[in-house]
C-alpha cells in the first residue's frame, strides 16, 4: 500500500509526532494505531479485491435459491460478523486502555501543574511551589504529572502529541490530563482547538528534566 | 380507468402542457414544477461546489510550503470557515435535495411533489440565503470562527462585528429550505406513489430519501435552535453560552453536533441511494437483499442520532459516556457493512457491464470503505484523543464526504445526464475526469492521514519547517491541483455533451425504474397517464411502458378539468384513496422568500423597525399562500371527478396538508425538545447556574392562561369531530369563540411575562425561560390567526362540510400548542419546586 511506503520514506519521527511516543499514553495510542492500521488495511484490500473480482470475473448463472444463499453468506459474514467482532475487539482493547490514561486516584498524588489558555499563549503555574512560566512547561521525567487545564477566554486544547492525547481547555471548567515523559528531553506542544487569529502560533515548549534538574528549575523560577 | 383515451400523443401532450406548462421570461420565477426546481437546486449547488473548491485550492496553495505568507491568517480563517459552510450547507445538502426533488416523483409515478409552491419557496430561500452569506466574503467580513462556530470564540466579545451574524442568520435561512424540502419529500413519498406501489415496491432510492428527509426533519432543528440562541446572545445579550452568567459554551457543542452528526448521514444516505439505484442496472439484475438494505438504511437513521458526542471526546466527558458513544459510533459500521456486502453480492450474481458511472462507483467503494475504517478508528476514545482536530480528521472526513458523497453524485450525474439533456456524455473525457480526480484525491488525502499523525493540527494557516510536515503538505497540495483538473474535465465533458453528445433515445442504460418512462428530457407533467403496477422493476417487466404512458393508456389521463392532478395513495399499501390536486405557478413563493431575505438583512444590520415590517409582509404573503387552497376559485372550486374515481383530497379529512402539518410539527417538536434539553443541561451542568430566590413567574395567572388554552383546544377538537360526523351547524361561531379563548390565553400570558421578574440579559436561567415564553406565544398566536382565517373561509364558503380538510390540518397545531404549554409549565414552574429550590 502506498500509505505504508510513505510512512517508511517520510519517517514517523518529529518533535510533534504522535508516532514517535515518549510517554506511556502516547506509546499505548501509537500501538493501537499500528494494530488498527494493519488490520484495516487488510480489510480494505480484501473488500476492494472482492469487488474488482466480482466485476471482472466471468458471469455465472445462479438460481434464485443460490443467489439467496450467496447474499445471506455475504451479508451475515461481511455485514454482521466482521464488524461485530472488530468492534468487540476494539472496544475490548481500547476502552480499558483509555481508562488507564485517565487521572485516576493514586496512592501518592502526582505533581499538579495548572495550565491556563489565553489568546494566544499558555500560562503555566505550579501551585505547590508557586513557580510560574509562560509558553513553556517543565516537568520531571519518569513520573506521572497531572495537568489541570482551563481557559481565560475561548476554548483551547492542550496537546503534546509525543506524551499523550489532548484535552480541551474550556472557560469555567477544569479538565485534568495525566501525562508522563519517560526520559528527559524536549517536546513540542501546540493548541489543538481553533482559537482565533493566532491559533497557528500558539506553541508550548515542553521540557522533561531529571528530578534534580526539575527541582533546581522550580527553585529558580519561584518568584517570577 | 385503463382504456385508451382515443387521442394521439401530440394532442394529449398539448392539452397537458396547457395546464402544466412552464412560463418563460420573468414569469419563470413563478414556476413551481419539481423538475425545474430540482434542476435549479442542482445547478446552484454545483456553482457553490466550484466556489468551495476554489477556496480549498487557495488554502492548499498557502499550505504547500512552510511559513508562506500568500494568505494572511484572517483571510485563511475566513476561507476554512466558508469552505466548510459552503460545502455542507450550500453544496452537499442542496444538490442532494435537488436530485431528490427531481427524481422522486418520477420514480414514484407521480406528476409532481405534493407541495409545489413549497419547493419553489425552498429554492429561493436557499438562493437568497446563500447570496447573503457569500456577500460577507466579498465584503471581507466573512465568518471566521470555523464552520462549527464554537462559543465563546463566536460570541460578541471574541467575534465582534457582523461576521458571525452572517453565518447564524444566513445558515438558518438556508435551513428553512432544507427543512421544507424534508417535509415535502416525506409526505410525497408516503402519499403520492402511483396506484398499487406498496412501500416494498418502492425503488430503493426513495427509501434512502425518505430516511434522509426524516433525518432532516429531526436533525436540523437543534442547529436552528442553537443558531437562534447564539444570535440572541450576540444581539440581545441573553447569556445562554456565557459561563459567567450561568450559561455554558459546551451546550452549543451539544446542539451543534446533535445536528452535525446526523448531517453526515443526511449527506451519505442519498449518495448511497444512488449506488443502490445504479448498481443493479449495471449488474443487469435486481438488487439482492432489498429488505436487508431497507432495514440497514432505517438503522443508520436511528443510530446516527446517538453518536454526536464522538465529536466531543476531548472535552473531558465522563468515562461511561465515552464507552457508550464509542460503541454507538462503531455500530454504524454494521448497517454500512450490510449495504456494502449487498452491493457486492449484486455484482457477484449479476452480469456486470462497464459504463462510465460504474467507474465512479468503484472509486466510491474504495474511498468510502477507507473513510469508514478510519471512522471506526476515530470512534475509539484513546486514539481519538490523539488525532482529534488534526489533519488526520480532515483526511478521514474528506474520504467519507468526497468519496461517500461526491463520487456517487458524479456517478449519478453521468447516469441521469441523458435524462436531463437527452444526450450521452463522451466516454473518453469522462475517463480522464475520473482518473485525474481519483488519483488527485488520494494523493491529497491519503498523505494527509500521515500529516495528522505527525502532529499537525487543523485550521492552522501555516507551519514552521522542520516538523516533518513539509513533504506531506506539498504532496497534498499537488494532489489538490490534480483533483481540480479532474473536476474541470468532468465539467468540460458535461458542457460539451449538450452540443456533441449523441442522442440518448429512450432508456439508454436499460434501467428498471419509472423515471425512464417519462419523455427524455421530461415534460413538466412527467406522465400523461400514471402506470399502476405493484412491481419493483416496471421497465424491465414492461419495456414499452414509455410509449403506452405517453399514449394515455394508463390511469388518470383526464385533463379537461384543467387541474394539475396526481394520485393520493395509502402510505403503506399504495392503494389509491384520493386525487390530489396541485397548485399551479405562483409569484407568492418568490415574494415570500424575498420578504424573508429583507428580514435576514435587516437583522444583520440591526435595523429592527425594518425587520418588523419584513415580518409583517412575510406573514401576509404566507397567509395569502394558504388562502389559495381547497375550494378557493384559484384552486379547485369544482369538486367533480370522473365516475368511479376517488374524491379530490380537499374534500376529505386525510389530505397531504395534514401529513405536512404533522411532519412539520415533528421538526417543531425536535426544536422544542432541544430547548428543553438546553434547560435541563444548563440546570445540571453549567458551573455558575443561578436560580432566583423567588419564582420569576406568577404561577396562578399562568395556570389560568393554560386553562383557557386547554378549553380552546378541546372545543377545536370537538368542532372537527362534529364535522367528521357531518354536523357543521354554527361552525363559524365555534371558530370565532375558539379564537377569542386563544386570544385571552395569549393576553394572559403576555401579562404574566410583563409582570415577571425576568431579566433575560442577567442570567441564562431567565434567558431560557424568556425563549420558552416566546416560543409559546408564537404558537398560540399563530393558532389564533389560523382559526380566524378558517372562520373567514367558512363565511366565503371555501371550508365546510363539503370541504373540511383545512380544519383537520389546523387541529394538530392546536394540539401541539397545548402540549408544549404544559410541558413548558412543568419545566419552568414545577421542576424548580420539585428541585426544592425557588
Amino acid at each position: 500500500m502506498p500509505i505504508g511506503i510513505i510512512f517508511f520514506l517520510g519517517g514517523c519521527s518529529g518533535p510533534q509526532s504522535s508516532l514517535d511516543p515518549a510517554g506511556p499514553s502516547a506509546l499505548a495510542i501509537a500501538g493501537l494505531w499500528w494494530g488498527m492500521f494493519g488490520f484495516f488495511t487488510l480489510v480494505l484490500v480484501a473488500v476492494t479485491a472482492l469487488w474488482l473480482y466480482a466485476m471482472w470475473r466471468k458471469p455465472k448463472s445462479y438460481t434464485e435459491g443460490q443467489t439467496r444463499r450467496i447474499y445471506h453468506q455475504w451479508i451475515v459474514g461481511g455485514g454482521l460478523i466482521l464488524p461485530i467482532i472488530t468492534i468487540a475487539v476494539l472496544i475490548g482493547f481500547g476502552i480499558p486502555l483509555g481508562y488507564r490514561m485517565l487521572p485516576l486516584p493514586m496512592e501518592e498524588p502526582p505533581l499538579r501543574i495548572d495550565v491556563t489558555g489565553h489568546q494566544w499563549w499558555w500560562e503555566v503555574r505550579y501551585p505547590e511551589s508557586g513557580a510560574v512560566a509562560k509558553n513553556e512547561l517543565h516537568l520531571p521525567a519518569g513520573v506521572p504529572v497531572d495537568i489541570h487545564v482551563t481557559s481565560s477566554d475561548v476554548i483551547h486544547s492542550f496537546w503534546v502529541p509525543r506524551l499523550a492525547g489532548k484535552i480541551d481547555m474550556i472557560p469555567g471548567h477544569i479538565n485534568i490530563l495525566r501525562i508522563q515523559a519517560d526520559a528527559p528531553g524536549r517536546f513540542r506542544g501546540q493548541c489543538a482547538e481553533f482559537c482565533g487569529k493566532g491559533h497557528a502560533r500558539m506553541v508550548l515548549a515542553v521540557e522533561a528534566h531529571t528530578p534534580e534538574a526539575f527541582k533546581a528549575w522550580l527553585e529558580a523560577h519561584q518568584h517570577e | 380507468m385503463n382504456e385508451s383515451h382515443g387521442k394521439d400523443r401530440a394532442a394529449l401532450h398539448d392539452e397537458f402542457m396547457a395546464v402544466w406548462g412552464n412560463p418563460s421570461g420573468w414569469r419563470a420565477l413563478t414556476i413551481v414544477n419539481h423538475t425545474a426546481i430540482g434542476i435549479r437546486f442542482m445547478v446552484t449547488g454545483g456553482v457553490f461546489f466550484l466556489i468551495g473548491g476554489l477556496m480549498a485550492m487557495l488554502m492548499r496553495t498557502q499550505l504547500a510550503l512552510p511559513e508562506q505568507t500568500l494568505i494572511a491568517p484572517k483571510l485563511y480563517d475566513q476561507l476554512f470557515t466558508m469552505h466548510g459552510t459552503v460545502m455542507m450547507f450550500l453544496f452537499a445538502v442542496p444538490i442532494l435535495e435537488g436530485m431528490a426533488l427531481y427524481l422522486v416523483p418520477k420514480m414514484l409515478g407521480a406528476r409532481d411533489l405534493l407541495f409545489p409552491r413549497l419547493s419553489a419557496f425552498g429554492y429561493f430561500c436557499y438562493l437568497f440565503g446563500s447570496l447573503i452569506l457569500m456577500s460577507s466574503l466579498v465584503l471581507g467580513i466573512a465568518p471566521a470562527a470555523g464552520w462549527f462556530m464554537y462559543t465563546p470564540l463566536s460570541n460578541a466579545v471574541y467575534s465582534p462585528g457582523p461576521s458571525a451574524d452572517f453565518w447564524l442568520l444566513g445558515v438558518t435561512f438556508i435551513e428553512i429550505s432544507a427543512v421544507s424540502a424534508g417535509v415535502e419529500l416525506v409526505v410525497s413519498i408516503l402519499r403520492s406513489r402511483t396506484s398499487g406501489m406498496g412501500l416494498l415496491h418502492m425503488p430503493l432510492y426513495c427509501w434512502y430519501i425518505l430516511v434522509m428527509a426524516l433525518m432532516i426533519v429531526f436533525g436540523f432543528p437543534p442547529l436552528i435552535l442553537g443558531s437562534i440562541l447564539l444570535e440572541l446572545e450576540r444581539s440581545a445579550g441573553m447569556p445562554f453560552f456565557d459561563v459567567a452568567r450561568g450559561g455554558d459554551s459546551i451546550l452549543w457543542q451539544h446542539l451543534f453536533w446533535l445536528f452535525g452528526h446526523p448531517e453526515v448521514y443526511i449527506i451519505f444516505l442519498p449518495a448511497a441511494g444512488i449506488v443502490s439505484t445504479l448498481l443493479p442496472v449495471f449488474a443487469r439484475r435486481s438488487i439482492v437483499a432489498y429488505q436487508w438494505i431497507v432495514l440497514a438504511v432505517i438503522a443508520t437513521g436511528f443510530i446516527s442520532f446517538g453518536l454526536w458526542v464522538h465529536h466531543m471526546f476531548a472535552i473531558g466527558i465522563p468515562k461511561l459516556a465515552q464507552a457508550f458513544f464509542s460503541m454507538a459510533s462503531m455500530l454504524i459500521a454494521i448497517p454500512t457493512g450490510i449495504q456494502i456486502f449487498a452491493w457486492l453480492a449484486t455484482l457477484w450474481t449479476g452480469r456486470p457491464v462497464y459504463h462510465v458511472p460504474m467507474l465512479w462507483l468503484v472509486g466510491f467503494l474504495i474511498i468510502f470503505v477507507a473513510g469508514g475504517l478510519t471512522g471506526v478508528m476515530l470512534a475509539l476514545v484513546p486514539f481519538n484523543w490523539q488525532v482529534h482536530d488534526t489533519h488526520f480528521v480532515v483526511a478521514h472526513m474528506h474520504y467519507v464526504l468526497f468519496g461517500g458523497m461526491l463520487f456517487p453524485v458524479i456517478a449519478g450525474l453521468y447516469y441521469w445526464l441523458p435524462h436531463f439533456s437527452g444526450r450521452m456524455p463522451s466516454d473518453k473525457l469522462a475517463r480522464w475526469g475520473f482518473w485525474l480526480t481519483f488519483i488527485g484525491f488520494n494523493t491529497t488525502f491519503l498523505v494527509m492521514h500521515l500529516t495528522g499523525l505527525l502532529g499537525m493540527p487543523r485550521r492552522v494557516y501555516t507551519y514552521p519547517a522542520g516538523l516533518g510536515w513539509d513533504l506531506p503538505n506539498s504532496l497534498s497540495s499537488i494532489g489538490g491541483f490534480i483533483t481540480a483538473m479532474g473536476i474541470a474535465m468532468v465539467l468540460l465533458d458535461i458542457a460539451l455533451h449538450f452540443r456533441f453528445g449523441r442522442p440518448a433515445g429512450t432508456n439508454p442504460w436499460q434501467a428498471d425504474t419509472l423515471e425512464w418512462a417519462t419523455d427524455i428530457p421530461p415534460e413538466p407533467y412527467n406522465f400523461i397517464s400514471l402506470p399502476a403496477y405493484p412491481m419493483r422493476h416496471p421497465l424491465w417487466d414492461q419495456p414499452d411502458l414509455q410509449a403506452t404512458v405517453a399514449e394515455g393508456r394508463h390511469t388518470l389521463p383526464e385533463i379537461e378539468h384543467g387541474r394539475r392532478e396526481t394520485w393520493g395513495s395509502d402510505a403503506v399499501t399504495g392503494r389509491v384513496r384520493d386525487i390530489i390536486h396541485l397548485p399551479g405557478n405562483s409569484w407568492l413563493p418568490f415574494y415570500a422568500a424575498l420578504a424573508l431575505s429583507v428580514l435576514c438583512i435587516s437583522l444583520l444590520i440591526r435595523t429592527y423597525s425594518l425587520a418588523l415590517v419584513a415580518v409583517g409582509v412575510s406573514l401576509v404573503l404566507l397567509l395569502r399562500w394558504s388562502w389559495i387552497n381547497g375550494a378557493h376559485p384559484l384552486a379547485a372550486p369544482d369538486a367533480e371527478v370522473m365516475p368511479g374515481y376517488p374524491p379530490l383530497h380537499s374534500r376529505t379529512f386525510d389530505s397531504p396538508g395534514l401529513w405536512g402539518m404533522v411532519v412539520t410539527l415533528l421538526a417543531d417538536g425536535a426544536l422544542f425538545l432541544s430547548l428543553l434539553f438546553g434547560w435541563l443541561y444548563l440546570w445540571t451542568v453549567a458551573p455558575h447556574w443561578q436560580v432566583p430566590e423567588t419564582a420569576p413567574l406568577a404561577w396562578m395567572p399562568l395556570l389560568i392562561s393554560g386553562a383557557l388554552l386547554t378549553v380552546a383546544v378541546i372545543c377545536y377538537i370537538r368542532v372537527v369531530q362534529r364535522l367528521r360526523e357531518g354536523l357543521d351547524s354554527h361552525l363559524r361561531g365555534w371558530l370565532w369563540g375558539i379564537s377569542v379563548l386563544g386570544l385571552l390565553h395569549c393576553g394572559m400570558l403576555i401579562w404574566v411575562w410583563a409582570d415577571s421578574t425576568l431579566v433575560p440579559t442577567q442570567t441564562a436561567h431567565d434567558a431560557v425561560i424568556s425563549v420558552m415564553l416566546m416560543n409559546q406565544l408564537f404558537h398560540s398566536g399563530l393558532a389564533v390567526i389560523m382559526t380566524v382565517l378558517q372562520a373567514w373561509r367558512v363565511a366565503c364558503g371555501y371550508v365546510g362540510k363539503a370541504a373540511p380538510y383545512e380544519l383537520a390540518v389546523v387541529e394538530p397545531w392546536w394540539f401541539y400548542t397545548v402540549v408544549i404549554f404544559w410541558v413548558s409549565f412543568a419545566a419552568i414552574v414545577l421542576l424548580p419546586i420539585a428541585w426544592g429550590g425557588a
